[in-house]
């Protein structure tokens, strides 16, 4: 039953992740941790760091730690398959009737309307995100460094992690 | 037959290298897509990137859908994906069967200490790269917001909150339209 319940609660994130990985942050927070309680915050952010040093998109990443952590190898499968099935359909959809949707205006209108509230979702999930992850002033700072070198000097995030890793053994 | 496999291989080496998700890994399925095997021309991927940016799902699960469903319909759409997906799916697994045991540990709780503000400083960077590509007016300010207001505080589902502003949106340029 919960198998069941994982797979639609990942269909309808993989529905509507326009925008790349992080914009279905705040529907998979809305999905896992507060309608159904599979997951809590804390684990939601530690396995977003998992995420995001591994290779591949983060909707599957994080679909398959997640799927796992609630109903096993099953769980995963489930969680992996909802999360590309749209895209795969809209994809299939869209190849078969390229030139049609290209030109259309309304495909164009809708999107102009969705962009700014990708950008909103994107920053309700670094709120929600921070109110967890910023404990202390030490942690502030961290993350106010880290944000400087991620924005404005290209640090790779995988190096972010790993140095943030490192620096938490020395200041905790 | 091998076709399938090679659209097969060639999805699975672009997901096993995507680091960091999004952007990073159009170098390689361009090599790999139109470079190496001419599957697409470079106007076809463009044109995938388009589609890929207002269709849900990662932009690699929709362009090797796209490319497996022209080179070799379904079965072709369903192997590319398949591809794509995998090597994530196997390192995850891993990861989480191996290693997840060890977070009660001391030294682990104190590297995610460190970690989590470091996953809070990616995001808020995610969100000033995209809000400066995005070339920001008043109304997408104010959409932003918007959105930000009703995730935070009024608890509405992001999937309400994405079909309300296309549909208004839709309605805005369709009178505009009629007035011209």
């Amino acid at each position: 039953m919960n198998i069941l319940k994982l797979f639609i609660s990942f269909l309808k994130i993989g529905a509507f992740s326009f925008g790349g990985g992080y914009a279905m942050l705040p529907l998979i927070q809305k999905e896992l941790i507060d309608v159904h309680g599979w997951i809590t915050t804390k684990e939601f952010i530690d396995i977003l760091a998992v995420v995001e040093m591994t290779p591949g998109p983060v909707a599957i990443n994080s679909a398959t730690f997640l799927g796992y952590k609630v109903g096993g190898f099953l769980g995963s499968v489930a969680a992996t398959v909802g999360v590309v099935l749209p895209s795969i359909v809209i994809i299939l959809i869209i190849a078969h009737f390229l030139s049609k949707f290209k030109s259309s205006p309304y495909v164009s209108w809708a999107f102009t309307g969705i962009r700014p509230v990708v950008l909103g979702l994107i920053t309700s999930a670094s709120l929600t995100v921070a109110k967890d992850a910023i404990i202390d002033i030490k942690s502030f700072v961290l993350m106010a460094i880290l944000f400087y070198l991620t924005s404005f000097k290209k640090l790779h995030p995988i190096l972010v992690i790993v140095l943030a890793g490192v620096v938490g053994v020395f200041i905790y | 037959m091998e076709l399938l496999f090679k659209l097969f291989w060639s999805f699975f080496k672009i997901g096993a290298f995507t680091i960091g998700g999004g952007y990073a890994m159009l170098p390689l399925i361009q090599r790999e897509v139109v470079e190496e095997n001419n599957w697409l021309t470079s106007d076809e991927f463009v044109d995938i990137l388009a589609i890929a940016e207002v269709t849900p799902g990662p932009v690699a699960v929709n362009t090797s859908t796209y490319v497996g469903y022209k080179k070799a319909g379904l079965k072709g759409a369903l192997i590319c994906t398949l591809g794509t997906i995998l090597p994530s799916f196997i390192i995850i697994l891993l990861i989480v069967i191996f290693f997840w045991g060890y977070r009660g540990n001391p030294i682990i709780e104190k590297v995610f200490l460190g970690i989590r503000p470091a996953v809070s400083a990616l995001i808020f960077s995610a969100v000033y790269k995209l809000g400066k590509t995005m070339k920001l007016n008043k109304t997408m300010i104010i959409g932003a917001l918007l959105t930000i207001f009703s995730i935070l505080f009024l608890d509405l589902s992001p999937i309400v909150i994405i079909l309300i502003s296309s549909i208004s949106s839709i309605v805005y340029f369709k009178n505009k339209e009629k007035k011209i």
